[in-house]
């Protein structure tokens, strides 16, 4: 089971102590992350169950990394153990060079659903962090705030609570809030679930330009694969439980980019490369049962005819 | 003023006392109006006879003594049971340790009932106006605490893992997250803490009589009023009860409202 080619397409794993580190590198927004051999399992004792297991990884600074797998696979596990909410059992994170002990300022999440706060407006919302830190006060924080807010469309509806936004509106916000703490790395959990078709596509679009703009490293992870071709430089596709770096593969379509390209041959190319990887990741998970693989291989050709 | 005018809810709500007040009347009357008595209602005072011994007792500074004493014990009870029963719900909630050591002793003490503890009161207790507020205090100090533990208990880690990593301490997470998540399980438990409270006190005054140095309180207005056969006047009691209730509940949704302006929206 583990002989699957896992973290063969992993890049090299340096450090980079050359790097700058945190302070200088807050500017630009740009940093690298390295994950090496993350192991992380959860429950007591006999039923103690790896949800990772020897995951390698490096996010690159100034690249959208999108990280797709099977659903439950441990996508969320690896958000926490990188924003710091969570430990690794063993292993280590390294940004620009120093190891991560817990959260801070400089990795934001942009978590599932939204998780504006619900007693705050959409202003109150974004000026938490720095108001919390006192590192930016008076005049230019709420010059800095307005102009985010501006930036997210919301400036109209900046003295809003949460629950009077649209889910789209709450994105944008929650983005917003992230952004104005000028983290090394954005990390987005899932932030489109939950949206309609539509709202979704608007804020992928919306999304990319704002990437685009500045290039923050950035840390998207989807379960939906077109969204991450659609945004991503490089797509990285987790084996199902437990998880580990099953392949990745560079996006070359060129930036800008808009929807159109996702019809290009490339894209689909792409597309069914990773589709098929995924399916066999899939798969690998209805093994110990005979009845649900075959229930499943059903349903999955009926969805083909 | 035109606003109340337009307000169809308030008058359906009018609408709807004066006809139960008529049909009230009418089956109090039965016995004169259609020569049998009608179960249940025909054994009532009418309410032109409570509204009759109710114009009577307005005039009466007993009558409003009554509805100062209970409302003091009401509050006494209340206030002191929000001041330790808020931090003793977050703290239990909060801290694992506190939790390990007072959680069980809470939960064995809470099933009993408020009026069980009367008599342990009256005889710890060195006045029947202490037994009293101890009483009172209780009804609404485990209902606000398990309130509190259970809203505190709900909070959206994301919300606290937001904060934490922008920059959140201990105390700010207390007090920017974990209160104001807090507050609308706080309100809940105050209002329902508020009605056990009303219930406790009129029951207290009942059970200790009274007493002359600790005054009647309306408890004690109703069952000195069925003592001396005056059935208007208990229905007159009931019903105060009925609207100090009612004004208490509506202070402690007023001020919900107020506090927690991002729940006008639901």
């Amino acid at each position: 089971m583990h002989n699957s080619p896992q973290n063969i397409n992993t890049t090299a794993l340096n450090a980079d102590s050359r790097d700058s580190k945190r302070g200088a590198a807050s500017a630009s927004g740009q940093s690298r992350v390295v994950l090496k051999n993350i192991c992380r399992s959860f429950g007591d004792e006999w039923e103690r169950e790896d949800v990772i297991k020897d995951l390698n990884l490096e996010i690159e600074p100034g690249r959208l990394t999108a990280i797709v797998g099977p659903s439950g696979c441990g996508k969320s596990t690896l958000v926490n153990l990188i924003a710091g909410f969570d430990r690794p059992d063993s292993g280590q994170i390294l940004l620009n060079g120093s190891p991560v002990t817990g959260p801070g300022r400089d990795r934001m999440v942009v978590f599932q659903e939204s998780a504006l706060i619900p007693w705050q407006t959409a202003y109150q919302n974004v000026v938490f962090g720095p108001k919390l830190r006192g590192d930016l006060r008076g005049k230019a924080l709420q010059d800095r705030a307005n102009r985010l807010l501006e930036r997210v469309g919301l400036s109209e509806f900046k003295h809003k609570y949460p629950l009077q936004l649209s889910g789209g509106m709450q994105r944008r916000a929650e983005l917003a809030r992230a952004l104005i703490n000028d983290p090394l790395l954005l990390i987005m959990d899932e932030p489109f679930r939950g949206l309609d078709a539509m709202s979704r596509e608007l804020m992928q679009e919306f999304f990319l330009r704002l990437f685009e703009e500045n290039r923050r490293t950035n840390l998207f992870v989807t379960s939906e694969i077109e969204e991450a071709i659609f945004l991503a430089d490089r797509l990285v596709i987790l084996s199902n439980k437990p998880a580990g770096v099953r392949e990745i593969i560079d996006i070359t379509l060129p930036r800008p980019r808009d929807l159109h390209m996702m019809s290009s041959p490339e894209a689909f190319a792409i597309k069914g490369r990773a589709m098929a990887i995924l399916y066999e990741e899939a798969m690998r998970g209805f093994q110990d049962t005979a009845t649900d693989r075959s229930a499943f291989l059903e349903a999955y050709a009926g969805r083909r005819g | 003023m035109q606003r109340l005018l337009d307000n169809k809810a308030l008058w359906r709500g009018i609408a709807a006392i004066i006809i139960f007040v008529l049909i009230w009347e009418v089956g109090a009357r039965s016995k004169d109006l259609f020569g049998w008595t009608m179960p249940f209602l025909g054994k009532l005072p009418a309410p032109s006879a409570v509204i009759a011994a109710w114009s009577h007792v307005i005039f009466e500074p007993g009558y409003w003594m009554s509805w100062i004493q209970s409302f003091k014990r009401v509050m006494a009870g209340f206030i002191v049971a929000m001041i330790l029963g808020i931090p003793f719900g977050l703290t239990l909630a909060v801290n694992k340790y506190f939790r390990a050591v007072f959680f069980a002793p809470f939960e064995i003490l809470r099933p009993i009932p408020p009026l069980a503890w009367v008599p342990a009161s009256l005889i710890f207790w060195p006045t029947n106006e202490m037994s009293i507020a101890f009483v009172t205090f209780l009804g609404a100090f485990f209902t606000i605490v398990i309130n509190v533990l259970g809203g505190a208990r709900t909070i959206d880690v994301r919300h606290l893992r937001a904060a934490q990593s922008m920059g959140a301490n201990q105390w700010h997470l207390f007090s920017r997250i974990i209160l104001p998540g807090t507050l609308p399980s706080i309100v809940t438990g105050a209002a329902v803490g508020m009605g056990i409270t009303w219930e406790v006190v009129l029951a207290a005054e009942m059970i200790s009589g009274g007493g002359t140095r600790s005054g009647g309180g309306l408890g004690f207005f109703i069952w000195n009023s069925y003592i001396g056969g005056s059935l208007d006047q208990v229905v007159v009691g009931m019903i105060s009860i009925g609207i100090a209730g009612y004004l208490s509940s509506s202070a402690i949704r007023r001020l919900g409202d107020y506090l927690m302006p991002w729940r006008r929206f639901f």
